[in-house]
C-alpha cells in the first residue's frame, strides 16, 4: 500500500517536472538539434517568457481624454444652432449663453418677448438636437429657456467620446505600423484614461504628437467682399470684432479666427525667420463642411515650391462633396478658408465650382505633412487628450536590468543553497531539489498564465526563494525537535510535516492575500511582482511540501528500519 | 548536527517594556523627522516622480560631463530645479530629474535640448556605442503628470490599508480577533518604522517602495503567524500553563527557525541591494530595513500585545463571572452590568482557559 502510494507520488512529480521543463525551455515548434545547446536554450527561453516593457524596452503611455472639453464644445455648438434656429423661425433673441462650468452644461436663450417661450422651444427643438429628452432636460423660468444636459447623458457621452478616441488612436497606431501595441482603457471607467504600450519604441515623441493631433478640419466661408478685392484680414482680434459692427460682441453665426500660414522648421533644421505676422479673419458659422466628410488625405510636394516643402491634398466623401459643390457653385469669387484646430491655415477665393478636392497649403516638412495627413485620415479626436504618464525604457537599459536581476537571483540562490547544504546536510539536498523545482515551475506558471515578467517580477522571484526555503526550514526544524523528544525517524518526519503544514498554509494564505491586493489594484510592473509572488507561493506548496515529503519517503523506504536521519 | 540555537529560555514577555519602548522611540524619531522637515520648509518624504509628478531622464554618455556642467546646461534651457544624480554602479550614466511644471510634460524635450549642447544624440535605432558621431543617448524616461501622481499616491495608501484589513480578517478567522489585531498592529509598526527611516535618510519613495512595504506586510505577518501557530498548538498540549509561559515557550521554540529564515531572506534581499541594479534599489533597501523590523516585531511587539490583550479580556471575564455568581443583594435584579456588560459569546468560550 505504502509502496503504491510512493510510486504514485513519484509518477506525479515526474510528469509535472517534464511538463514544466517543456513549457520553460521547449520550443513551440519541431525541435532542432541546436535547441539542446546552451545558446539554443537561452533563445527559446526568451521566446517563451513574455517580458515586460521595462525589461525588453519600449514605451508605456497613459493618457486622458478631456471629456469635459467635448461636452463644452457640444453645448456651445448647440447654443449657436439654437440661436440660429430661433432666428430662422422669426423670433428675436436678446441674449443667452452656453454655461459650461462646475460640471453643468446648459444652453440658455433669452427671447425679447418672453410670452413666446413655448413657440420658440418648439421651433428650436424641431431643428436642433436639444429636443432629445434623453440628453437635454428643458425648463423655462423668468423668460429664459434652459436646456440642461442630464448627469446620465454626461456620463454616457463622455464614455462614448473615450471609446471613440480609443478607436481613432487605434487606427493611428496601426497606420504608424507599430508592432504588437497594447491599447486599452485604464483605471476606473469614469477616469476616461487610455493605456498604450508599445514594445520596442524608444522615442515616443513623434507618436505622442500624432496621437495628440486633434485634426479638426473645417472648410469655412470667410466674410468679406468677393474677389477681385483681396481677402479681408485684420491685424488684431479687436479690429476684426469691431468690423462686425455689433457692439464688440461676436454674434453666434460669426467667429473670429487667427490666420497664419504654418511655417514648419525646414528639413535641415533651420528655422525660417521670415514668418508672416499673425492676422485675423471673420468666418461664418457653421462651417460649410467639417473633417467628418473627409475621404482621404495625403502629403504631396508643394507645386513650384522648394523641394523640401510639402502640402496636404484631401478629398471628400460623396455627401460632403455634394454639399461642398452646391455651396461653392453659389459663391463663386467669394473667399473660403481651411481651418485646422481652430486656426485658419489658408484663404483662397473660389474660381469655379469645387466638388471633392482641396489642399491645406503652408510649408510643411515631409514628416509633418505625412503625420497630419495620417491624423486627418483617421478622423478627428472628439476631445483633446493629455498625457498623464510616460515611461520609456531603451533596450540597453532593459538588458542591464535583466542582467542585474539574473545576477541578484543567482547570488541569492547560491547563498541559500550553500546554507541549506551546510546546515541540514543530507536533508539540505532535499530542500535544494525542492527550491530548484520551485523556480523552474514558477517560470512555467508564468508562461502558462501568459503573465508578463517585469523587473519587480524578478524581485518577486528572489523573494520567493526566501519564502520557499522558509517552508523547508519550518519542516526541518520541527523534525529535529521531534527527534530530540525521542521519536523514531519515520514518526518524527510524519509529525514534522503534519505540524508544519498548518503553519505553512497560514503563512502562504496571508502573503497571497496581500499580493492579491497588489495584483488587483496595482498597475504595470507592480502587478508583475504580485503575479510572480502568487505563482511562486502556489508552486511552493507543491515543491516544498509534496515533493520534499516524497524525497523523505524514498529515503525511509530504502531500509526496513531507519535509525538516523541526516538533518 | 549544526545548531544555531538550542534550548533557549529567554523571557521575552518580561522585557516587553524595553521592546515596546525601543519601537515607540523609533516611530517617534521617524515622526519627528517628518514633522520637522515639513515644518522647516523641507519635505517629510523624498517622493519620487511616481507620486509627485515630474520627469526622470536616464542618459548615457560616452564621456560624461560632470554634474555641475549638466546642471548649468539645463539652466540655460530654462530648467532650473533639476536634480542631477549619478548612478552608483555605472559611471557613464546619469539620472536627470525635472520637477513638474505647469500643464505640459515636455521635460524630456527640454532635457534633450540641454544635452544637445554637449553633442549629438545617438540615432533612435542605434546603440550609443554603435553611433560614431553621437556623444550621448537617452536610454529611459519616466514622466508622471500631477493627476497620475495623486492617483498613484491614493491608490498606494488604499491598497496598503486594504491588505491590512484582509490579513486582520483572515487571522481573526483562523485564530482570535485579538491575535489578528496584534499581528496587524505589529505590521503597521513595521511599515511606520520603515517609512521613518525613509524620512530620516530621505531615501526616495517610489512606486516600488510601496510594493516593498506590502511585501514586508506579508513577510512580517508570516513570522507572527509561525509564533501564533505554535502558541495555539502549545495551549492545547499544556492546558495548565499560563498564556505568558506558553507564549514565551512558543517564541523560544520557533526562534531558530525565525533566525534562519529571516537570515536567508535578508541574504537574498542583500543580494538584490548589491547586484539588483539601480531600478530595484529603492525596493530592496525598503525590504532590507523591513526584514529586520518585521522579524523583530513578531517576537517583540505582536506577542506582548496579544498576551496583554488576552489577559485584559480574561480579567474582565473573571470579574463578570464573579459578579454573576454573587448572591443578589437589595433590589438589584439585573446581574452585573459592569465592568464588561454581559459576557460575549467569544469571551465565554475563553472563560475556561487558565492564565
Amino acid at each position: 500500500m505504502k509502496k503504491k502510494n510512493l510510486l504514485q507520488r513519484t509518477i506525479i512529480i515526474l510528469v509535472v517536472t517534464v511538463i514544466g521543463l517543456y513549457l520553460v525551455i521547449g520550443p513551440r515548434r519541431r525541435p532542432h538539434l541546436k535547441d539542446f545547446t546552451w545558446s539554443g536554450i537561452k533563445s527559446t527561453l526568451r521566446d517563451n517568457i513574455h517580458l515586460g516593457l521595462d525589461l525588453q524596452g519600449g514605451s508605456h503611455l497613459v493618457m486622458r481624454v478631456k471629456t469635459e472639453e467635448y461636452l463644452r464644445r457640444l453645448t456651445e455648438e448647440n447654443y449657436v444652432a439654437a440661436q440660429n434656429a430661433a432666428k430662422d423661425a422669426g423670433f428675436e433673441i436678446k441674449g443667452g449663453q452656453a454655461e459650461t462650468s462646475g460640471g453643468n452644461y446648459r444652453v440658455v436663450l433669452e427671447p425679447t418677448d418672453a410670452s413666446k417661450a413655448e413657440e420658440i422651444k418648439e421651433a428650436v427643438q424641431k431643428k436642433v438636437e436639444l429636443g432629445d429628452t434623453s440628453i437635454w432636460g428643458y425648463s423655462a423660468s423668468g423668460g429664459r429657456l434652459t436646456w440642461s444636459m442630464t448627469q446620465a447623458a454626461q456620463r454616457l457621452l463622455a464614455d462614448n467620446a473615450t471609446q471613440q478616441a480609443l478607436n481613432i488612436i487605434e487606427s493611428r497606431i496601426n497606420a504608424l505600423g507599430i508592432t504588437e501595441p497594447t491599447l486599452q482603457t485604464h483605471g476606473a471607467q469614469s477616469s476616461h484614461q487610455i493605456l498604450l504600450q508599445m514594445p520596442g519604441v524608444q522615442d515616443p515623441e513623434r507618436v505622442k504628437n500624432i496621437l495628440q493631433g486633434e485634426s479638426r478640419l473645417e472648410l469655412v466661408h470667410v466674410i468679406g467682399p468677393p474677389s477681385p478685392s483681396p481677402a479681408t484680414t485684420y491685424t488684431s482680434e479687436a479690429e476684426a470684432i469691431a468690423s462686425l459692427g455689433s457692439g464688440g460682441v461676436v454674434p453666434p453665426n460669426r467667429k473670429v479666427l487667427p490666420y497664419q500660414e504654418r511655417i514648419e522648421p525646414t528639413a535641415n533644421g533651420s528655422q525660417d525667420q521670415a514668418q508672416k505676422p499673425k492676422q485675423w479673419v471673420v468666418v461664418e458659422v457653421p462651417a460649410i463642411i467639417d473633417g467628418s466628410e473627409l475621404r482621404n488625405a495625403s502629403a504631396i510636394p508643394t507645386q513650384g515650391g522648394r523641394s523640401e516643402d510639402f502640402e496636404i491634398n484631401f478629398s471628400l466623401k460623396k455627401a460632403g462633396a455634394d454639399k461642398f459643390g452646391a455651396w461653392t457653385g453659389a459663391h463663386i469669387n467669394e473667399y473660403m478658408g481651411v481651418v485646422l484646430n481652430g486656426e485658419v491655415k489658408s484663404v483662397a477665393y473660389i474660381k469655379s465650382q469645387i466638388y471633392d478636392q482641396g489642399q491645406i497649403t503652408g510649408r510643411f516638412t515631409k514628416t509633418s505633412a505625412d503625420d497630419l495627413a495620417l491624423t486627418l485620415r483617421s478622423g478627428a479626436l472628439p476631445a483633446p487628450i493629455e498625457y498623464l504618464e510616460e515611461r520609456t525604457v531603451g533596450p540597453s537599459l532593459g538588458q542591464d536590468s535583466i542582467r542585474a536581476g539574473v545576477r541578484a537571483s543567482l547570488v541569492g540562490l547560491a547563498l541559500v543553497v550553500l546554507f541549506m547544504l551546510v546546515y541540514y546536510r543530507g536533508s539540505g539536498v532535499n530542500a535544494v531539489v525542492a527550491l530548484l523545482l520551485n523556480m523552474m515551475l514558477m517560470l512555467a506558471g508564468l508562461i502558462v498564465f501568459g503573465a508578463t515578467l517585469t523587473l519587480p517580477g524578478i524581485a518577486g522571484i528572489i523573494l520567493t526563494i526566501g519564502m520557499a526555503v522558509d517552508s523547508n526550514v519550518l519542516i526541518f526544524e520541527r523534525i529535529r525537535e521531534e527527534l530530540r523528544s525521542g521519536k523514531t525517524v519515520p514518526s518524527a518526519v510524519d509529525q514534522g510535516f503534519g505540524h508544519a503544514f498548518i503553519t505553512i498554509i497560514d503563512t502562504h494564505v496571508t502573503t497571497i492575500i496581500s499580493s492579491l491586493f497588489l495584483f488587483v489594484f496595482g498597475t504595470g510592473p507592480i502587478r508583475g511582482f504580485a503575479v510572480t509572488l502568487v505563482i511562486g507561493l502556489l508552486v511552493n506548496l507543491f515543491s516544498a511540501v509534496y515533493v520534499s515529503r516524497t524525497i523523505f519517503m524514498w529515503h525511509l523506504d530504502r531500509k526496513e528500519r531507519v535509525e538516523s536521519l541526516s538533518i | 548536527m549544526l545548531q544555531i540555537l538550542h534550548d533557549v529560555k529567554i523571557d521575552w514577555l518580561g522585557n516587553r517594556v524595553w521592546f515596546i519602548g525601543i519601537s515607540v522611540l523609533l516611530m517617534l524619531a521617524g515622526l519627528a523627522s517628518a514633522i520637522v522637515r515639513q515644518a522647516t520648509g523641507g519635505q517629510a518624504f523624498n517622493l519620487g516622480v511616481d507620486f509627485k509628478g515630474g520627469t526622470v531622464v536616464t542618459a548615457k554618455f560616452k564621456q560624461r560631463p560632470n554634474d555641475e556642467t549638466i546642471r548649468s546646461a539645463l539652466g540655460s534651457k530654462g530648467v532650473h530645479d533639476a536634480v542631477v544624480q549619478p548612478v552608483t554602479d555605472k559611471t557613464d550614466t546619469v539620472l536627470i530629474k525635472v520637477p513638474l511644471e505647469g500643464e505640459g510634460q515636455d521635460g524630456r524635450v527640454k532635457v534633450r535640448e540641454a544635452l544637445n549642447t554637449f553633442g549629438k544624440e545617438a540615432a533612435p535605432n542605434l546603440d550609443l556605442e554603435n553611433d560614431a558621431n553621437a556623444t550621448y543617448k537617452i536610454i529611459g524616461t519616466d514622466a508622471v503628470g500631477a493627476i497620475a501622481g495623486a492617483q498613484l499616491r491614493n491608490k498606494a495608501i488604499a491598497v496598503t490599508l486594504a491588505a491590512l484589513v484582509g490579513i486582520l480578517i483572515y487571522i481573526a478567522f483562523r485564530f482570535e480577533w485579538t491575535y489578528g489585531a496584534a499581528a496587524v498592529i505589529a505590521v503597521f509598526h513595521d511599515v511606520l518604522v520603515t517609512l521613518g527611516f525613509f524620512s530620516i535618510f530621505q531615501f526616495e519613495v517610489s512606486l516600488t517602495v510601496i510594493a516593498a512595504l506590502l511585501t514586508l506586510v506579508g513577510f512580517s505577518v508570516n513570522d507572527t503567524i509561525v509564533v501564533f501557530d505554535r502558541i495555539r498548538e502549545n495551549r492545547k498540549l499544556h492546558r495548565r500553563d499560563s498564556l505568558y509561559k506558553v507564549t514565551n515557550d512558543a517564541i523560544n521554540q520557533t526562534l531558530s527557525r525565525t533566525i534562519i529564515t529571516s537570515g536567508l531572506v535578508f541574504l537574498s534581499v542583500l543580494a538584490m541591494v548589491l547586484f539588483g541594479g539601480e531600478v530595484l534599489r529603492g525596493f530592496s533597501v525598503a525590504l532590507l530595513i523591513g526584514v529586520i523590523f518585521g522579524t523583530y516585531s513578531s517576537v517583540a511587539i505582536a506577542s506582548p500585545i496579544m498576551v496583554w490583550w488576552e489577559q485584559r479580556i480574561e480579567a474582565a471575564n473573571r470579574q463578570a463571572a464573579l459578579a454573576f455568581n454573587q448572591p443578589l443583594k437589595g433590589g438589584a435584579r439585573t446581574p452585573a452590568k459592569a465592568p464588561a456588560k454581559a459576557p460575549s459569546k467569544a469571551s465565554n468560550r475563553r472563560a475556561g482557559v487558565k492564565l
